[in-house]
């Protein structure tokens, strides 16, 4: 079976299967306690934060733990505009975020707040000067994720994170989920305030994410208990996914340049792969821009006229797993609100299929899938209802 | 990269006369091995100066590490030139150019010391000064306030151009003044008095009370931590004396004294401190006292407390405010570590009102009667344990200690 759902979750790694489980076994006290038991699930946790803290050249006491991208991004922007309501009811948000991201900016719209969604290009991507012309003096918040999710555009954070360098009242949050360890985060160096991270997109268990919080930060928390977290996320610590995910981040990050040299090989391969089949349109440059920079991980295309799923489950029965959309709204029909706001029609919108790859890949696998793809599409041309061919 | 070497200024080692030879040697010694990691880098002595060159090494992170060497005035990023003319002038140009191009002003300051360079100081000053205002039109000259200072150095085989002058921590070369032992509680002060200490070039063997189970195994730890900070600034293994205080502190509890207890604690500390020093050659105690901070840091009793230490105690604090202190501890990396929550022996023990001005006569009195108090400081000294803290190596590891590293 050819596995190319790694951005909905990728196969966990061995060596973190084995520190889940044998942490899970041996060390079962409460971080909270105050005997020996405790004190050594307590330092498992504050290595982990240590491990977090050096990766990303960034302080441990940056760090909180989650249970995943979710949270952390909920966390991340209820937390910011509640906590600095005062100074401002103005925030601004990308029109292509994770529903994780999107819907709290919804909810705080309902709550009273006004908020900016920034518009795309056709290949997905923000573009810096609609930031700038959006930001006011009442501006509190800015969130632009650093890769998107659907069709893998990366997002121009760096020039971002210098618009805001003047404005310590504005904050800006990142959803790092699907860049951290194909790209290199520069916490520190763009001036991000607010990273979210999940353990499972790089071979973590799930369960388990980070919030970056910079020093000097603070939050309103979500949930709220025995204080653990700073008083941040309060819950008992689930510390063996906890040091799981830390070794998951380890692994991701030291391999980070190899991978995204590896990947971004094999996803020019399948580009251009793609780019031969008829009917087919790829959502994002056809070769490499530095203008328009795309994940090395991610593919995403449309097929107008087929419905997503008869393509996914076709190519299942071929062995090769893809994904509609992303994991999470893949359930409902409705067009890609990523894609619509790219300026796809609802045709293309509603036909969107993502590839996404990870360490097991090779050239073989590429070819394979290109393969298999061209089988079912050409199995399914009569199919493809012509009002929506273009 | 516009920087080829580093110039190191040394402190007050330079006023001293006729053992200045071996400070330098001694100097020399330290920043090399502070700078083991960066095997790229060569080293050159001269007189009261030292020049590292860079070879293919970064500059900034050799000069973080530099910036922790005691005995370090100061030193600057600088550029190495032939010491003629055209050279001096391109090189001081590359040096100018190295800041954003934006307004600036400037003044150009050569120090002739190879008196053979045929140009003077007045005419070169002019010579540097007239190039880089041809080649820079944002740049004008400032003799009195420049934003930038270009310093010349003509020296008689090479010149040197630069431009920033970084302070270091000054002091003497860790260990060339002698050895001390020094309490070393967990607080936030004691850490910063050990730090000022080691800068006055003292070694420094730390000694620590514990007093399990009222006090717990992470107030140990915390201070094993703090002990591993203040090793990256000693350059070599740094020594950790762990007292058990618990039957000590238990036997000073039963004599009923309660506005007294700390006094008299403090003063068994002193005596097992002193017997510590004794045994590792060392000559004062450095103690993190701060005068009136709390009751037994009042000159009553600092008095009744210090008459306990033949030695010399070294009070480092002892004019310093509290938030002088605080920052000073966030300077040295100790302060993150010195709050974290865990009590150590005496916090337990405040009892509501202390004594802020014990007698002396009552408390040796008291002392009289707490049953077998010398026999008990010699257990405690005997009983001591003695741990080397180095920065890489890993802190002692506990029982999961060994799976841990495999887990991370």
């Amino acid at each position: 079976m050819l596995y190319f759902d790694h951005s909905a979750s990728s196969p966990p790694r061995e060596e973190v299967i084995r520190t889940v489980s044998e942490v899970m076994a041996q060390i079962y006290a409460n971080p909270s306690s105050l005997h020996q038991g405790g004190a050594e699930a307590r330092k498992l946790l504050e290595r982990a934060r240590e491990q977090a803290g050096r990766l990303f050249g960034t302080s441990p006491a940056e760090w909180r733990f989650t249970s995943g991208g979710t949270e952390s991004n909920n966390l991340a922007v209820f937390g910011a505009a509640r906590r600095y309501r005062n100074r401002g009811r103005h925030l601004i948000v990308s029109g292509v975020e994770h529903p994780s991201v999107a819907e709290p900016f919804r909810a705080l719209e309902r709550e009273g707040f006004r908020v900016t969604v920034l518009p795309v290009s056709g290949t997905g991507h923000v573009d810096p000067a609609d930031v700038e012309a959006a930001l006011t003096d009442e501006t509190i918040l800015v969130s632009v994720m650093h890769v998107n999710n659907e069709v893998g555009a990366v997002q121009p954070i760096e020039a971002i994170g210098r618009l805001l360098k003047d404005r310590p009242r504005t904050l800006l949050h990142v959803d790092g989920v699907q860049s951290v360890g194909k790209l290199p985060a520069l916490i520190r160096e763009w001036g991000v305030d607010l990273f979210t991270v999940s353990a499972h997109k790089f071979g973590g268990p799930r369960g388990a994410g980070w919030l970056y919080v910079r020093d000097g930060v603070e939050l309103e928390p979500l949930i709220f208990g025995g204080g653990q977290e700073d008083g941040l996320r309060s819950g008992t610590e689930n510390v063996p996914a906890i040091v799981g995910a830390a070794k998951a981040l380890r692994l991701a990050v030291e391999s980070q340049p190899e991978r995204a040299e590896r990947l971004g090989r094999l996803r020019r391969r399948l580009v251009r792969g793609v780019l031969t089949m008829p009917g087919v349109m790829l959502s994002g440059p056809a070769e490499d821009d530095p203008l328009r920079p795309m994940a090395p991980h991610i593919v995403h295309f449309c097929c107008p006229g087929l419905k997503p799923e008869v393509i996914v489950h076709s190519l299942e029965e071929l062995g090769v797993l893809v994904s509609t959309k992303s994991a999470c709204s893949s359930k409902d029909d409705k067009p890609s609100a990523v894609l619509t706001a790219m300026g796809r029609d609802a045709a293309c919108a509603s036909s969107g299929i993502r590839v996404s790859m990870g360490d097991e890949h090779d050239e073989a696998s590429i070819d394979a899938l290109l393969e298999r793809l061209e089988t079912v599409l050409r199995k399914l041309a009569p199919l493809r209802r012509k009002e929506d061919r273009h | 990269m516009t920087f080829d070497h580093i110039l190191i200024r040394l402190g007050e080692i330079t006023v001293k006369g006729r053992n200045r030879g071996r400070f330098e040697t001694e100097m020399l010694k330290q920043v090399q091995h502070a700078l083991r990691g960066f095997p790229g880098l060569t080293f050159i002595r001269t007189y009261g100066r030292l020049y590292i060159a860079l070879g293919n090494e970064p500059y900034e992170p050799v000069a973080d590490r530099l910036k922790d060497v005691f005995g370090i005035s100061s030193f600057s990023p600088v550029k190495r030139v032939e010491p003629e003319l055209q050279a001096i002038r391109e090189g001081a140009l590359a040096v100018m150019r190295s800041f954003p191009q934006r307004q600036a002003t400037f003044k150009v300051k050569v120090s002739r010391r190879w008196k053979g360079f045929p140009h003077d100081t007045m005419a070169m000053n002019h010579l540097v000064g007239a190039h880089v205002l041809r080649n820079m039109p944002n740049i004008t000259v400032d003799v009195r306030q420049p934003d930038i200072e270009l310093n010349v150095e003509i020296q008689e085989h090479h010149a040197y151009v630069y431009c920033e002058v970084v302070q270091g921590a000054g002091g003497f070369p860790y260990g060339s003044n002698g050895k001390a032992v020094a309490l070393l509680s967990g607080g936030i002060d004691s850490p910063v008095a050990v730090w000022m200490a080691m800068r006055k070039g003292l070694e420094v063997e730390a000694v620590h009370f514990h007093s399990y189970p009222f006090t717990s195994k992470e107030a140990q730890d915390k201070v094993v931590a703090l002990a591993k900070r203040l090793s990256t600034y000693a350059g070599k293994p740094f020594k950790l004396h762990l007292v058990p205080f618990t039957d000590i502190q238990t036997r000073l509890a039963q004599s009923k004294q309660d506005h007294l207890i700390i006094t008299l604690m403090r003063r068994s500390m002193l005596r097992i401190a002193q017997r510590i020093a004794e045994k590792s050659g060392a000559l004062a105690i450095v103690t993190g006292d701060s005068l009136g901070q709390v009751a037994s840091q009042t000159l009553g009793s600092l008095n009744v407390i210090g008459r306990t230490s033949d030695l010399p105690l070294l009070r480092p604090l002892i004019a310093m405010d509290k938030l002088e202190i605080i920052a000073m501890a966030k300077r040295i990396g100790t302060y993150e570590t010195s709050i974290l929550p865990y009590e150590d022996c005496c916090t337990l023990f405040v009892p509501k009102s202390p004594a802020t001005n014990p007698n002396l006569r009552v408390v040796e009195h008291i002392e009289r009667g707490v049953p077998n108090l010398s026999e008990m400081i010699a257990q405690a000294v005997e009983g001591t344990e003695t741990i080397e803290l180095s920065p890489d190596a890993p802190a002692p590891a506990g029982q999961t200690g060994a799976a841990a590293d495999d887990w991370f």
